[in-house]
C-alpha cells in the first residue's frame, strides 16, 4: 500500500491486485456430503481400533512390577521409628522380598514412588531458587525469598540449596539383590543418566569459581545445609566425586516436581553388560535392602519400588490404548447412526432442493 | 442587565455591527471551531480515564494490583502487565492518530482567510472573526460564518450561493439585501460607519429559518432567512459582497447541525461483552468452588503435610478459611485467561485486517476519480453484515447530478436512438461513437449525443428542428456567463433546464447572452436579437412556462415547454396525428425512466398580443386574486398550440444503481431515501432506482400540515395496507398490543407499497405520539421516500429506526446535509471524491459510487460477520479448554492455586499472534523452553528442556492425536446432520454451484433490469417559480456599461415590462415578507409572515392534490 501510494500518475491509488489483497488465496472449504463425511468416519473408526489394539498388544508386553514397602516385611520397625522425629539421625535398614514370576526383558528400570505427596503445592514448588542451582555465586549466598523459611539455618547461613522442595529430599536408598540357584547377587544399577540432559548440564550448575583447585567442599563453605539433610550437598554422593553439588543426579530428579500426588521418580537402570542380566531381570527371587529414612506417616503417605520396563511409547500404561477403543468405538457408533440417518432422511438430496 | 442575563441561557441575540466592546459583552462563540478532544497536557490523563472507563481495562487493573500480592500472585505480574500495557499503548496511539487528523483539518480550517472590516479590510483568520464583525466574501468562496448580507456587487443588493453542503441541492439559491444596507455597496468608510444592531433568535439548527430585526438610524427592518448567508454555503455568480457576522463558529447553522460524534458499537461487542460478564461470574463460581476446596484440603490433608511447609503455622492450623480466601483470589488470576484481554486485542487486529481488506479491494476502486474505498472505523466491519435498513441520500449518492439531454422526439420522428446496419437497437456504451459537433464552435464539449441523424437534419435545416432547438434556447430562465469569448456557462436554476439549453447550443442554437428585454442567440453561427414581450412562468399548476418573443423579422411566437398532459390540453386539433406519434414516443422515453417534456409554439398576431398585454398589464396591478388573474389570462393566451416535439432528459443515476437496489432489496434490506429535495424529483428517481414501480398496489403519499392531518394519513396508510379493522382504537393501545402481532403480520404481507412523505409532514410524524404510527407504516411498505427534509430530521428518522426497532441502520450520503444522519446510524457511509469531504470525513466507510454498498455488505460484511464469529468460537473454546485444566488440576494440588502448565508463553502467543498457528506456537515454545533464556533468567523461565524431552515421547504424540480426533469428530458429525438434514441457502447454493460445474459451464443469462414508468413530465415538477420575474425586471443583469442605458426601471420599452417589473417588486415583497416601505412596525411584520405561511400551505396543499392525481393515475 505504502509503495503503490508514492508512485504518482492518475492511478496511483489503485490497489494492488495480489491474491492475497484480493482475498482470491486458494481456500479449501469441504461440503459436507455423505460422500466425504461417511467413509471419512468409518476410516477414522477403522484407524482408532486398529492403533488402539496395537497399543494394547504392546502395553501387554511390557512389565511393572511394584512392591509397597512402607511397613512391609522388616520395614515395620523402621516405619515406627521414623514417627518419632527424635530418631530422624538414627539410621534404619529394612529388606522387602518379592518374586517376580516372568522375566523383565529389555531395559528394567527402577524407581522409587511416593504416594499422597504432594509436590504440586504451589507454595512447595515456588520454594526453590533456580539462580542458586544454576551456580550463581550472589544466589548461593543470597537465596531468593521464596525459599522463606528455608533460606538461613540455624547458624544464619545460607542454605545451599535453599527452598522446601530441596529439603524435603526423598532420602531412601536401595540395593537390589537377585537370589537365584547360584546364590544371591546384587543386581548392578546405573545411577548416572537418570536424567533429562538439559537438567545435568543447563539447568543444574555447580558455583563457578576463579579457583579451579578448589574442592566442591570449599566452594560451598559458607552455606549450609537443608535443615533435613543428614549430609551437605556436596557430599551427597560418596562414591563420585563428580556427581555431588547441585548437579548430583538424585537431587536434580527430586527437584523436578512431580505433578500428581501420587508419583514415581527414576533410581537406577539394570545395567546390562553383566550376566546374568544381559537380556533383562530373570524371574526368580529378589529382595530389596532399604535405608529407610523418609518419613511419611505424617501425611498418610506410602512408599513403593517400582520395577518396569518400557516399550516405545512409554512404561506400562493402558489408558492410551483404551482410550483409543473406546474412541474408535464410538466413533464407529456415530458412523453408524450418520448412515442411518442419512439413508432415512437425507439420501435422495431433497433437503438441498430449493 | 444584559450580561447577567445572557449568562444563563441565550434567549435573544444582541449584536452590534462593528462594535466588539459591545459583543464582547455576551458569551457569544467566535469563529473557531475545535473538534478534537485532547491537547498535548490532558491527554495522558484524559485517555488513560477513558480507556479505564472501559470494562476489560479495569478488570485487568484490577488482576493486576492482585498479582503484586505475593501471598495470591501465582503468575508472575509481568504476564498482566505487558498486555495491559500494549492494549494501553496501542489505543492511545490510535486515539492520537485519530485527534492529530482531527486538529489538523480543524487547523485548516481556521486558518482560511477572509478580509474582515476593521477601518480597512484586513485578512484575518476564519478564526479570528468575531460575531457583529463585517467581512467581505469573494466570488466561489466558502461562507465565513452565518452572516447577514449587507450589500454585493449585483444590482439590488442580490446575491448567489450554492448550498450543497448545506441541504444537497445544487441549483443556485438567490439571496438579497436589505435596500438600506445594499445601498453601502463596496464604500468602506460607510460600511465601517455602520452601526446597525441586529436582535435575533439564539443559535439553533434550523437551516431554512430566520428570524430577526435590524435596528439602524432609528428604524426597524425584519430579517428573514433570505437576507442571510449561512456558514458552508458558497457564493457564486457574484464578485463580492459584504455581511455581518451573526453565529459563528460552533453556533452557526451548520454546526448545529452536525450530531455529536458518539462512540459506535457493533452488536458482536455487545454480545461479547455481554459473554465475558456471564465468564466472569462463572469464573467467580469456580474460584468460589475451589476456595471451598482449598479450605477443605488444608482442613483434612494440608494439616498433616505441614512437615514439609513449616512457615504459615497460624493460617495452617487454625485459619483453613482465610486460606480459602487466599486460594479464592489466587484462581482468579490464574483461572483469567477464561476472560483474556488478549480477546480484546485480537479481535482489534482482526478488524484492522478486515479494514485493510476493504481498503485493498479492487472491486470499490473508482477507476475514474482515482479513488479506493476506504474504511475509517476500524471497528464496525462484522456490523456490515447485518444491516437490515438503508438511509439513502439522493443527490449525488444515487444520482450523480448529472442532467443529460438523451432522447428527443420531433414533428412524430424520434431521436436519440442508435441503430446498426441492420436496423437493430444498439445498446448505447462509452464506445458507442459520439455525434461530432466540431462545425460548431461555441459548442459544449462534454455535451454527448449518439444519434447522428439529428445533425443532419440540423443541416438539411428542417424548420421543425430548427425550431424545436430554438425554442429550447429562448424559453427558460437560464443566465449564461461568458468569462472569455466563447466559453459560455450556463447557471440553470434546474439541472434539466440547464441539460436542454446545452443541448440547444451544440446543436447549433447556442444561447449567447440576455438583457431584460432580449435574448441573443447563435443561430448556426449567425447572431440573431429576439425581443423578449413576456415570460410566462413556470409554477407548480401550470406546469409549463412560456415566452413570447419577437424574432428580427417581426413575428411575434408564442414558445411554451411543460408536462405533456398539459401541452396536450392546449393543442390546435390539427395535431392530432403528431400527437398520437409524439405520445407513443414520450410512453417509450418514460418507460426508460427519462424526464420528459413536450415543447410547442403559437404564432401570435400583434393586435391580439398588444390587446392581451393591456389585459395583463390591468391584472397584475389588482390587488385581490391578482394570481388567479394572471393565471387565467396566461392560460388564455397559452392555447392553440402548434407541438413541436418532446424531450427526454436523463436524470442520470450512478452506474448500476437500480440493480443495487434490487439485490440489496432481495437481501432482505430495506432502503429508505431521505433526501432534501422536492417530493417529485424524489419520485422520479424512486421510478427510475426500480424502488417505486407502476404495479405497487399503493403509493402513500403524506403531505399533511398539522398533526392530526398526519396522523389520519398515516392511520388510513396503515388501515389500508392491514386491512379495514385491524387499525382500531387509540395510539396508545396499538404501541403495546398491537405492534408485536403486527411485526408478525408485518411478513405476510405480499402486496407492494409505497409511502412518500413530506418535510413538514414528517416533523409532524416525528412527535412523540405519532412516531410509533409512521414506523409501523414505514415498516410495512416496500419503499420509503422522504422528501424536503432537514438534516436534523434525516437523523431523527433514522434515530427513530434504530431505537424502535433494534436493527442495524446504515446512512449512505454525500453532502454535509448528511453529516447528523451518517453520526447517528450504526454505519455511516460516505461518498468520497466529490468537492464537499464533510460527509466522508463524518463517516465510518467511504467509496465513489453507491453500487459499492453491494460488496461493502454482501461480501465484506458477510465475511467479517463470519470470520468473527468463527474467532470467537475458537478463541473461547481454547481459553476454556487451556483454563479448565487448571480447574481440574486444583483437585490434584491441593487447590493450592499451582499452574499445571506454564502458560507464560501461551500469553505472550495469544497477544501477539492470534491465530495461534502451530508453527508459532512451538517456536515460542522451544524458545521460552530455550537454554539462553534460562541462563538469563532462571527463576522466570524454569522450563528448560521440558518440550524437548517431552515431545521427544511418543506417547505424548499419541496423546495430541487422540485429543485431536475426539474434538474434531463430534463437531463434524453435528455439522453434517446440519447440512444433511437442515441445509441453508448458503449449502443450497454451494450443493447447486458444484453440481454446475460438473455439468461444465453453461451460459449465463443476465437479465436486465426492465423500468417500467408511465411516469413522465418530471422536469416541470422540479423547477421552482420566480426566476421569471427576476429576469425580466433585469434585477439579476450585471450592471455593464453597455446595458446600463436601457435601465431596466427607467425605460419602459414596452408595456409588458413595465408592469412586470412593478408587479415583480410587489410579488417579491409579498414572498418574501418585506414590504418595500423599509420601516415597519412588528406588527406588520406579523401580517405579512403570516401572509407567507399561507401561500406556502396553499401551493403544498396544490401539491399534494397533483401528486395524489399522480397516484391515482397510476
Amino acid at each position: 500500500m505504502g509503495k503503490a501510494k508514492a508512485n504518482a500518475g492518475p492511478l496511483a491509488r489503485r490497489p494492488d491486485n495480489s491474491a492475497f489483497k484480493q482475498q482470491r488465496l486458494p481456500a479449501w472449504s469441504p461440503m459436507l456430503t455423505a460422500q466425504t463425511v461417511l467413509p471419512f468416519f468409518y476410516g477414522m473408526a477403522i484407524v482408532c481400533v486398529l492403533l488402539g489394539a496395537w497399543l494394547l498388544v504392546t502395553v501387554q508386553n511390557t512389565h511393572e512390577l511394584k512392591v509397597d514397602y512402607t511397613h512391609a516385611g522388616s520395614c515395620d520397625k523402621c516405619f515406627e521409628k521414623r514417627k518419632d522425629r527424635a530418631n530422624a539421625n538414627q539410621s534404619c535398614n529394612c529388606t522387602v522380598v518379592f518374586n517376580i514370576e516372568n522375566m523383565f526383558k529389555g531395559d528394567v528400570f527402577f524407581y522409587y514412588g511416593l504416594i499422597n505427596f504432594h509436590q504440586n503445592l504451589r507454595q512447595y514448588m515456588d520454594s526453590r531458587d533456580d539462580g542458586q542451582m544454576i551456580g550463581r555465586n550472589k544466589n548461593l549466598r543470597n537465596p531468593s525469598s521464596y525459599c522463606e523459611p528455608f533460606i538461613k539455618d540455624k547458624n544464619g547461613l545460607p542454605i545451599a540449596p535453599c527452598g522446601a522442595v530441596a529439603n524435603s529430599m526423598f532420602n531412601d536408598s536401595f540395593t537390589l539383590v537377585y537370589h537365584s540357584a547360584a546364590g544371591s547377587r546384587v543386581v548392578p544399577l546405573f545411577r548416572k543418566g537418570i536424567t533429562w540432559y538439559t537438567d545435568k548440564n543447563v539447568k543444574f550448575r555447580n558455583p563457578q569459581v576463579e579457583n579451579k583447585t578448589l574442592t566442591l567442599a570449599q566452594v560451598f563453605e559458607g552455606t549450609g545445609q537443608p535443615l533435613y539433610w543428614q549430609k551437605p550437598v556436596y557430599d551427597l554422593d560418596p562414591w563420585d566425586r563428580n556427581n555431588n553439588g547441585f548437579i548430583n543426579e538424585d537431587l536434580i530428579v527430586w527437584m523436578r516436581e512431580a505433578a500428581f500426588p501420587n508419583f514415581k521418580k527414576l533410581y537406577g537402570v539394570l545395567n546390562r553388560a553383566i550376566e546374568p542380566f544381559t537380556d533383562g531381570l530373570p524371574a526368580g527371587n529378589y529382595s530389596v535392602l532399604i535405608s529407610y529414612n523418609f518419613p511419611v506417616e505424617y501425611f498418610q503417605g506410602r512408599k513403593e519400588v517400582v520395577l518396569s520396563t518400557v516399550s516405545w511409547f512409554g512404561g506400562q500404561n493402558n489408558f492410551l490404548p483404551v482410550a483409543y477403543l473406546v474412541t474408535g468405538c464410538l466413533i464407529l457408533l456415530l458412523a453408524v447412526i450418520l448412515t442411518a440417518v442419512w439413508w432415512k432422511f437425507g439420501k435422495n438430496g431433497r433437503n438441498m432442493e430449493e | 442587565s444584559y450580561t447577567v442575563y445572557c449568562f444563563h441561557l441565550e434567549e435573544e441575540r444582541h449584536v452590534r455591527a462593528n462594535d466588539r466592546d459591545y459583543n464582547e459583552k455576551f458569551p457569544y462563540a467566535d469563529n473557531h471551531i475545535k473538534t478534537c478532544k485532547y491537547n498535548v497536557f490532558t491527554f495522558l490523563p484524559v485517555n488513560l480515564f477513558e480507556q479505564f472507563q472501559r470494562a476489560a481495562n479495569a478488570y485487568f487493573l484490577v488482576l493486576l494490583i492482585l498479582q503484586l500480592i505475593p501471598e495470591i500472585s501465582s503468575l508472575s505480574w509481568v504476564t498482566t502487565t505487558v498486555p495491559l500495557v500494549m492494549v494501553l499503548l496501542i489505543t492511545a496511539v490510535k486515539d492520537a492518530t485519530d485527534d492529530y487528523f482531527r486538529y489538523k483539518s480543524d487547523q485548516q480550517v481556521n486558518s482560511r482567510q477572509s478580509q474582515v472590516l476593521r477601518g480597512n479590510l484586513q485578512n484575518e483568520k476564519w478564526m479570528n472573526v468575531r460575531v457583529g464583525d463585517i467581512i467581505k466574501l469573494e466570488n466561489n468562496h466558502f461562507v465565513t460564518a452565518d452572516i447577514l448580507l449587507l450589500s454585493s456587487s449585483e444590482p439590488y443588493g442580490l446575491c448567489y450561493i450554492e448550498t450543497a453542503e448545506l441541504d444537497g441541492e445544487t441549483n443556485l439559491k438567490v439571496r438579497q439585501a436589505l435596500t438600506v444596507t445594499s445601498d453601502l455597496g463596496a464604500d468602506i468608510t460607510k460600511l465601517a460607519d455602520f452601526n446597525g444592531e441586529v436582535i435575533c433568535e439564539p443559535p439553533n439548527n434550523k437551516l431554512d429559518k430566520f428570524t430577526g430585526t435590524l435596528y439602524w438610524r432609528d428604524n426597524k427592518y425584519p430579517l428573514d432567512n433570505e437576507k442571510m448567508l449561512l456558514r458552508g454555503c458558497v457564493l457564486r455568480n457574484t464578485e463580492w459582497c459584504f455581511g455581518m457576522v451573526v453565529f459563528a463558529g460552533l453556533q452557526t447553522k451548520l454546526m448545529q447541525n452536525c450530531g455529536r460524534t458518539k462512540f459506535k458499537r457493533t452488536s458482536i461487542d455487545k454480545l461479547m461483552n455481554t459473554l465475558v460478564l456471564w465468564i466472569f461470574g462463572f469464573l467467580v463460581c469456580m474460584g468460589v468452588i475451589l476456595a471451598i476446596g482449598n479450605t477443605i484440603w488444608e482442613q483434612k490433608v494440608g494439616r498433616s503435610f505441614s512437615v514439609y511447609l513449616l512457615w504459615d503455622e497460624p493460617i495452617r492450623n487454625n485459619n483453613v478459611v482465610f486460606s480459602g480466601f487466599l486460594t479464592f483470589w489466587s484462581y482468579i488470576i490464574i483461572l483469567n485467561t477464561m476472560v483474556p484481554i488478549s480477546l480484546y486485542v485480537s479481535v482489534e487486529v482482526i478488524r484492522l485486517g478486515h479494514s485493510y481488506f476493504i481498503n485493498w479491494d479492487r472491486k470499490m476502486y473508482y477507476i475514474q476519480k482515482d479513488t479506493p474505498a476506504e474504511a475509517r472505523t476500524t471497528t464496525l466491519n462484522e456490523e456490515l453484515g447485518q444491516v437490515e435498513f438503508i438511509f439513502s441520500d439522493k443527490t449525488g449518492t444515487l444520482t450523480q447530478n448529472i442532467m443529460v439531454f438523451n432522447k428527443c422526439s420531433i414533428n412524430g420522428k424520434s431521436y436519440g436512438d442508435v441503430y446498426d446496419e441492420f436496423g437493430h437497437k444498439v445498446e448505447i456504451t462509452e464506445r458507442t461513437a459520439c455525434v461530432d459537433f466540431s462545425f460548431n464552435p461555441l459548442s459544449d464539449r462534454k455535451f454527448k449525443f449518439h444519434d447522428s441523424s439529428l445533425l443532419e437534419a440540423i443541416k438539411m435545416e428542417e424548420p421543425s428542428v430548427q425550431d424545436f432547438f430554438r425554442l429550447l434556447a429562448l424559453c427558460h430562465t437560464v443566465m449564461p456567463e461568458e468569462k472569455n469569448e466563447g466559453d459560455l456557462v450556463y447557471q440553470a436554476q434546474s439541472p434539466d433546464e440547464g441539460a436542454l439549453v446545452t443541448a440547444a447550443r451544440n446543436f447549433g442554437f447556442v444561447f449567447r447572452s440576455r438583457t431584460p428585454e432580449t435574448v441573443t442567440l447563435y443561430e448556426m453561427g449567425t447572431a440573431v436579437n429576439y425581443q423578449l414581450l413576456a415570460i410566462l412562468d413556470f409554477n407548480n399548476v401550470r406546469k409549463r412556462m412560456s415566452v413570447i418573443v419577437r424574432n428580427p423579422a417581426g413575428h411575434i411566437k408564442l414558445y411554451c415547454k411543460g408536462a405533456d398532459t398539459i401541452i396536450f390540453d392546449r393543442l390546435d386539433p390539427s395535431n392530432h396525428v403528431l400527437m398520437n406519434t409524439t405520445s407513443e414516443h414520450l410512453y417509450e422515453f418514460a418507460g426508460e425512466g427519462l424526464r420528459t417534456l413536450a415543447l410547442a409554439y403559437k404564432d401570435l398576431d400583434e393586435n391580439v398580443l398588444e390587446e392581451w398585454m393591456k389585459r395583463l398589464l390591468y391584472a397584475s396591478t389588482v390587488i385581490e386574486n391578482r394570481e388567479e388573474g394572471l393565471a387565467d389570462l396566461y392560460e388564455e393566451i397559452e392555447t392553440g398550440l402548434m407541438l413541436l416535439g418532446a424531450t427526454a432528459v436523463e436524470d442520470k443515476l450512478q452506474e448500476g444503481v437500480p440493480e443495487t437496489i434490487a439485490c440489496l432489496t432481495l437481501a432482505n434490506i430495506k432502503i429508505w431515501v431521505l433526501t432534501g429535495d422536492k417530493l417529485e424529483t424524489a419520485m422520479n428517481i424512486g421510478y427510475s432506482c426500480n424502488m417505486l414501480r407502476d404495479d405497487m398496489n399503493e403509493v402513500f403519499i403524506i403531505s399533511g400540515h398539522s398533526v392530526l392531518e398526519v396522523q389520519q394519513q398515516l392511520r388510513s396508510a396503515k388501515e389500508h395496507i392491514l386491512g379495514l379493522g385491524r387499525v382500531s382504537g387509540t395510539v396508545d393501545v396499538e404501541k403495546t398490543d398491537d405492534f408485536s402481532e403486527d411485526s408478525v403480520f408485518e411478513e405476510t404481507i405480499i402486496a407492494e407499497y409505497a409511502l412518500i412523505i413530506n418535510g413538514h409532514s414528517l416533523a409532524h410524524a416525528l412527535e412523540p405520539e405519532l412516531e410509533q404510527v409512521l414506523l409501523e407504516t414505514a415498516c410495512l411498505c416496500k419503499t420509503v421516500i422522504c422528501c424536503r427534509v432537514t438534516p436534523m430530521q434525516k437523523a431523527q428518522v433514522v434515530e427513530l429506526v434504530k431505537t424502535n426497532k433494534m436493527a442495524v441502520t446504515l446512512a449512505i450520503g454525500d453532502g454535509a446535509n448528511d453529516v447528523s444522519m451518517i453520526k447517528t446510524a450504526h454505519i455511516g457511509v460516505g461518498i468520497s471524491g466529490q468537492e464537499g469531504m464533510q460527509a466522508v470525513l463524518a463517516s465510518d466507510y467511504s467509496f465513489a459510487q453507491f453500487r459499492y454498498l453491494q460488496r461493502l455488505l454482501l461480501v465484506h460484511g458477510r465475511w467479517s460477520y463470519f470470520r468473527m464469529c468463527n474467532f470467537l468460537f475458537y478463541f473461547f473454546y481454547k481459553n476454556f479448554a487451556f483454563t479448565l485444566v487448571h480447574f481440574w488440576f486444583g483437585f490434584f494440588c491441593g487447590f493450592s492455586a499451582q499452574i499445571g502448565l506454564d502458560t507464560y508463553y501461551w500469553t505472550a502467543v495469544n497477544h501477539v499472534f492470534v491465530w495461534g498457528s502451530l508453527a508459532v506456537y512451538f517456536a515460542i515454545l522451544f524458545a521460552m523452553h530455550s537454554d539462553g533464556l534460562f541462563s538469563i533468567f532462571p527463576s522466570h523461565f524454569p522450563f528448560i528442556g521440558t518440550a524437548r524431552n517431552c515431545l521427544t515421547q511418543k506417547s505424548v504424540w499419541l496423546v495430541i492425536m487422540l485429543t485431536t480426533v475426539a474434538c474434531v469428530m463430534p463437531g463434524l458429525a453435528v455439522r453434517f446432520l446440519k447440512t444433511d438434514l437442515y441445509p441453508t441457502l448458503t449449502d443450497k447454493v454451494r450443493s447447486l454451484q458444484q453440481a454446475s460445474r460438473k455439468l461444465g459451464p453453461k451460459e449465463q443469462n443476465l437479465r436486465r433490469v426492465r423500468r417500467t414508468s408511465s411516469r413522465r413530465s418530471a422536469y416541470a415538477f422540479s423547477h421552482q417559480q420566480g426566476y421569471g420575474e427576476l429576469i425580466t425586471s433585469g434585477k439579476n443583469m450585471k450592471v455593464t456599461p453597455s446595458t446600463a442605458a436601457p435601465s431596466p426601471s427607467l425605460s419602459p420599452s414596452s408595456p409588458g415590462r413595465v408592469h412586470n417589473s412593478r408587479s415583480l417588486i410587489e410579488g417579491m415583497s409579498k414572498r418574501k415578507g418585506e414590504t418595500p416601505v423599509a420601516c415597519v412596525s412588528a406588527e406588520a411584520y406579523g401580517t405579512s409572515g403570516t401572509s407567507e405561511g399561507n401561500t406556502r400551505t396553499q401551493q403544498t396543499v396544490m401539491d399534494s392534490n397533483v401528486v395524489s392525481n399522480g397516484a391515482v393515475q397510476t
